[in-house]
């Protein structure tokens, strides 16, 4: 699973239509302190995340077993929006 | 999935048989502001998409299969969707180094 910022929406409506009714968000993949960290990528919503929220990733076929997705293609998945991040001081 | 421009078509007339039928774009991953993401890659077009348009691919091999309705195919990209528009916020303060 990776941290990941949502920083926007795509609208897209010519698509397969097993995507229909889901939400697909931009995320950029961030460290434990925020800072960017790798490739934008698009997710499919499964909590309602919002733009602004920290949120958790699944990404590869983890992203189908989110019961409503089994044989939809996709390859990434929101699956945790996140309320804090505790980091053992080193 | 990523965002990506289809910036060629690939003509290929002997390939797999399970390749057969769907067109073969090429495609340049983009992020959500339009700038390049990575290296130009072939994928198989499960949208309709045109040489220009922004579109959405899967990257991974099963969700590539499943876009083209078929159980087993080698294949590992697929446009699955042709993209109307984005919407971007730009990053936190900072972010923009």
């Amino acid at each position: 699973m990776i941290l990941a910022r949502i920083v926007g929406t795509v609208v897209a409506t010519r698509k397969d239509e097993r995507l229909v009714s889901h939400k697909l968000l931009v995320a950029q993949p961030i460290d434990p302190q925020g800072a960017d960290s790798g490739r934008q990528l698009v997710a499919i919503d499964t909590v309602d995340a919002g733009v602004g929220d920290t949120v958790l990733i699944v990404t590869g076929s983890s992203a189908r077993m989110a019961a409503e997705l089994h044989e939809t293609p996709v390859d990434a998945a929101v699956v945790g929006v996140v309320d804090s991040i505790d980091l053992a001081s080193r | 999935m990523q965002l990506a421009r289809v910036v060629g078509d690939v003509v290929a007339t002997r390939k797999h048989g399970a390749l057969r039928g769907p067109a073969l774009l090429l495609v340049q991953p983009i992020d959500g502001a339009g700038a390049d993401q990575g290296s130009p890659l072939a994928a198989v077009d499960a949208a309709q998409a045109g040489v220009g348009d922004r579109v959405l691919l899967v990257m991974e091999a099963r969700a590539a299969a499943t876009a083209l309705r078929r159980r087993a195919a080698p294949v590992e990209a697929a446009i699955v969707g042709v993209v109307d528009h984005v919407d971007v916020v730009p990053g936190p303060p900072g972010s923009e180094a």
